[in-house]
């Protein structure tokens, strides 16, 4: 029992660092939703994991790249703008998770659930948040600039559609790993809420990507530990964590 | 290309959205002139730089000196205040050397305790000179500035001039820059071109009567050329 919890701690720990990492380049770019959009999105896959009892993470990820991936057809089909194919895209998902994921799981699917972490999947976890904190890390300096303009992105000889599409395939694996811990609904959250804190306490970048990576550790981890204490659901107790932060975050701002 | 010659393009026509925006440019820029484009807004200043750069589609020619460096200065950074960055991380985006932005300081006169400010704590003076260093990083032959006094007050904006000018002494510069203030044209420029879609004129600023000025923005304009010393 101790064990299993310890693997729920572990994982979220490096969950949380890396999605508060991944949230503070979101926030740059105005993108402060997409995580939660795209949380909608994993849903069905989600289901279905559970139904056949593969795991969650796995199923998200499958249907974030078909969503990915329609987003991106209907872009070339239309000038709607993105965040409208987004939405559609997410309703979507969402109906169609309702319709094809049965009470039991959809519970679990919508709030996360860390209490049946295991041993391979709290070092799958830790491996995967390991490789999009080293893959972000890299393009972080060229998404900023273009965050900043495209065009003196492209002066500078970067090309922004490969680094959008890595971008984009990163906010797709954190989304798959973070609905684990935190369901499918609050996983915008656990990306937007740190980066958002550090924010307000930052006065350079260095700051508000490391205090982005800190917060997101200590969210997972205080609220792992309310979870343990009171046996309230673990998914909200740590986006409350979180929350609580960023209140105290808004007296300390500078 | 002839000697001296950084830049000649031949028959540029721009076209975006379905619109004409470029028609039949044809001009050349030699090794350390100071061109100003000028025009209405809408004439398409700001596409005819961007199109120089690589940024936009084209038709004709364009010939850059091969593997100049070209520094870039925008009309307008919206986005960059948002996002909590030190004016030193700035430059290290661009790879730039303690050394190097150091240097780059003393040139466009800001002292290096700025390095460790926020970027949306700057004025807009400082901002713009902070902009202008950051398109002269990595040295570039070229500078490419899109109406660099937007949003600055007079004062800012005579020491932008006088940083324009130190810098093409210092550095022996070629700029090309977009302007709607004709007093930069009088005091920097060694060429000017005015534009609204298609060329109207190509000259050195003597040249550059009011009639000229009124046929490129329609009416009466007339300018009095006043000494700034």
């Amino acid at each position: 029992m101790i064990s299993q919890f310890l693997f729920s701690l572990i994982s979220g720990i490096f969950i949380g660092g890396a999605a508060g990492y991944l949230g503070s380049l979101m926030l740059t770019k105005r993108m402060a939703l997409v995580g939660d959009a795209l949380g909608h999105v994993a849903l069905p896959g989600m289901g279905l994991a559970l139904l056949f009892g593969l795991d969650v993470s796995f199923g998200a990820f499958l249907f974030l790249l078909l969503g990915i991936f329609l987003i991106w057809l209907f872009e070339i089909k239309t000038s709607l703008p993105m965040e409208v194919l987004v939405g559609v895209v997410f309703v979507a998902s969402l109906a169609v998770g309702f319709l094809i994921v049965p009470e039991p799981e959809l519970l679990e699917a919508l709030f996360g659930d860390i209490s049946k972490v295991s041993f391979e999947m709290t070092l799958i976890s830790a491996v995967f948040s390991i490789l999009i904190f080293l893959v972000i890390n890299r393009i972080y300096p060229k998404m900023i600039l273009a965050n900043i303009s495209d065009d003196l992105a492209k002066s500078q000889g970067i090309k922004i559609k490969k680094q959008n599409f890595i971008y984009l395939l990163s906010i797709a694996a954190m989304v798959a790993l973070g609905v684990k811990i935190v369901g499918s609904l609050l996983v915008g959250a656990l990306v937007i809420i740190p980066a958002a804190t550090s924010r307000n306490l930052s006065k350079n970048l260095k700051e508000y990507s490391l205090g982005s990576v800190v917060l997101g550790i200590l969210s997972c981890f205080f609220g792992s530990l309310l979870f343990k204490l009171t046996g309230l659901p673990a998914g909200p107790l740590i986006i409350l964590t979180s929350t609580l932060f960023f209140l105290i975050s808004l007296i300390l701002k500078r | 290309m002839g000697k001296g010659i950084v830049l000649k393009v031949e028959n540029l026509n721009v076209e975006l959205g379905g619109e004409r925006i470029l028609e039949n440019l044809s001009f050349e820029v030699k090794e350390g002139e100071v061109l100003t484009i000028l025009g209405p807004n809408g004439a398409g200043k700001t596409v005819l730089l961007k199109t120089l750069l690589g940024l936009l589609p084209y038709k004709g020619k364009i010939e850059w000196t091969p593997k100049i460096k070209i520094g870039y200065v925008p009309q307008r950074l919206p986005f960059i205040k948002d996002i909590p960055m030190s004016v030193g991380e700035f430059f290290k985006l661009k790879e730039a050397s303690e050394k190097e932005t150091k240097e780059i300081f003393n040139s466009i006169g800001l002292k290096k305790d700025i390095l460790e400010k926020k970027i949306g704590d700057l004025s807009s003076g400082q901002f713009q000179r902070i902009l202008v260093g950051w398109a002269l990083t990595s040295n570039p032959q070229v500078l490419l500035f899109d109406e660099p006094m937007t949003g600055i007050d007079i004062g800012g904006q005579e020491s932008v001039y006088q940083l324009l000018e130190k810098l093409k002494k210092e550095r022996s510069l070629t700029i090309l820059l977009v302007t709607h203030d004709l007093s930069i044209v009088y005091k920097l420029a060694t060429n000017c071109l005015c534009l609204n879609k298609k060329m109207l004129c190509y000259s050195i600023p003597k040249e550059l009567t009011s009639e000229r000025l009124s046929q490129l923005y329609g009416g009466e304009i007339k300018f009095y050329r006043h000494s700034h010393d």
